[in-house]
């Protein structure tokens, strides 16, 4: 039951000061030429960011696993839209089809 | 939008329905088919969640154009990239972090019965927003000074590709297709910022009435949800448009 817990400032304030961190993290790294390493690295800290804000300031940690479900199948079903659509494009090429 | 008019249902939706004459509501703001305060927020958390899917959803479509492209025109993609303005966008991500935090601390404000809180944290939520949106107002401007907006008038400076290569002529158009998605996706966002921003004056003007306390506090948490989403996806607009091409150089935009 959400209703009977507060978190305490020091939790937000600490969940600001890790989202500026990695902010300036992302930043320099991005000032680096990683080649194709450097939208992994970017993408993983965005993942890392959007799972603080949803663990803490979104507070889905203290809702009910029903909620929980419904927003972890939100993000499972952006996966499987893109890693359907992907597939259809990286293979278009592997065999000699016309219109591809 | 049909998803904005869903927000602002969403924080309508536990406005009071009186008790009638229920033995468990003692809550004047338990709406009747509800059991308990908890179930109601429980229900209306749940029904924000659902809603926000949709959005990740809707998110989901234009980013997925974002990466068949960028995996068709790579080389497009990183010189739009370059010609974005990353300091205003770093600036932005700041702002709305900020943002973030006095959302979450009005929500905790009201959690502890806190009006002045409740207030005092609307108030700098809204400014850090609308601060959002008036840098944005700046970097738009300075596309279109550029000829970056895709029209007739687009026109990309031809430099050398990082690899060397001069920019083809067909570039161009792979150019527009960069800029029409940037201009999409930050506009599609900063529309819903706009929403956000008009969600919380309505708390704002609700939590100076003297709404929320520990007892009932549904619509701020409600709407904190929407804000932070919106947050969220900036945290990956943010590095996808502007971070993409920072590494080939300092640009002045």
């Amino acid at each position: 039951m959400s209703e009977h817990v507060v978190t305490p400032v020091r939790t937000y304030v600490f969940t600001f000061l890790l989202l500026v961190v990695l902010t300036i993290v992302t930043y320099l790294v991005a000032l680096q030429d990683f080649g194709v390493m450097n939208t992994p690295i970017a993408l993983a800290v965005a993942f890392l960011k959007a799972t603080a804000v949803v663990i803490y300031f979104m507070g889905l940690r203290y809702n009910t696993p029903l909620t929980k479900l419904v927003a972890v199948a939100g993000f499972f079903w952006l996966i499987i839209l893109f890693g359907i659509t992907i597939s259809d494009y990286v293979t278009r090429s592997w065999i000699g089809v016309p219109g591809r | 939008m049909a998803h904005s008019q869903a927000a602002s249902i969403g924080a309508h939706s536990a406005t009071s329905h009186g008790a009638g004459g229920d033995e468990h509501a003692q809550n004047p703001n338990l709406q009747h088919h509800f059991y308990s305060m908890a179930q109601q927020l429980e229900a209306s958390t749940l029904g924000m969640w659902v809603f926000l899917v949709t959005e990740i959803m809707f998110f989901g479509g234009m980013f997925m154009a974002y990466i068949l492209y960028r995996h068709l025109y790579p080389a497009a993609w990183q010189l739009g990239s370059h010609h974005l303005n990353v300091s205003l966008g770093a600036t932005n991500t700041i702002v709305l972090i900020c943002s973030s935090l006095t959302m979450a601390l009005a929500v905790r404000s009201a959690q502890v019965s806190s009006r002045k809180g409740q207030i005092w944290f609307l108030i700098l939520t809204i400014v850090f927003g609308s601060a959002f949106l008036v840098v944005k107002y700046f970097e738009y401007a300075e596309k279109f000074e550029h000829h970056l907006v895709p029209g007739p008038t687009f026109n990309m400076p031809t430099e050398e590709y990082p690899n060397g290569i001069i920019a083809p002529d067909q570039e161009a158009n792979h150019q527009q297709l960069f800029f029409s998605l940037y201009f999409m996706l930050t506009g599609v966002h900063a529309a819903h910022m706009v929403v956000g921003i008009v969600l919380m004056l309505v708390i704002l003007a609700m939590a100076i009435r003297g709404r929320f306390s520990a007892s009932y506090y549904t619509p701020v948490e409600i709407s904190g949800l929407y804000w932070h989403f919106v947050d969220i996806v900036w945290i990956f607009l943010f590095p996808l448009l502007y971070l993409l091409g920072a590494h080939l150089g300092a640009h002045g935009g």
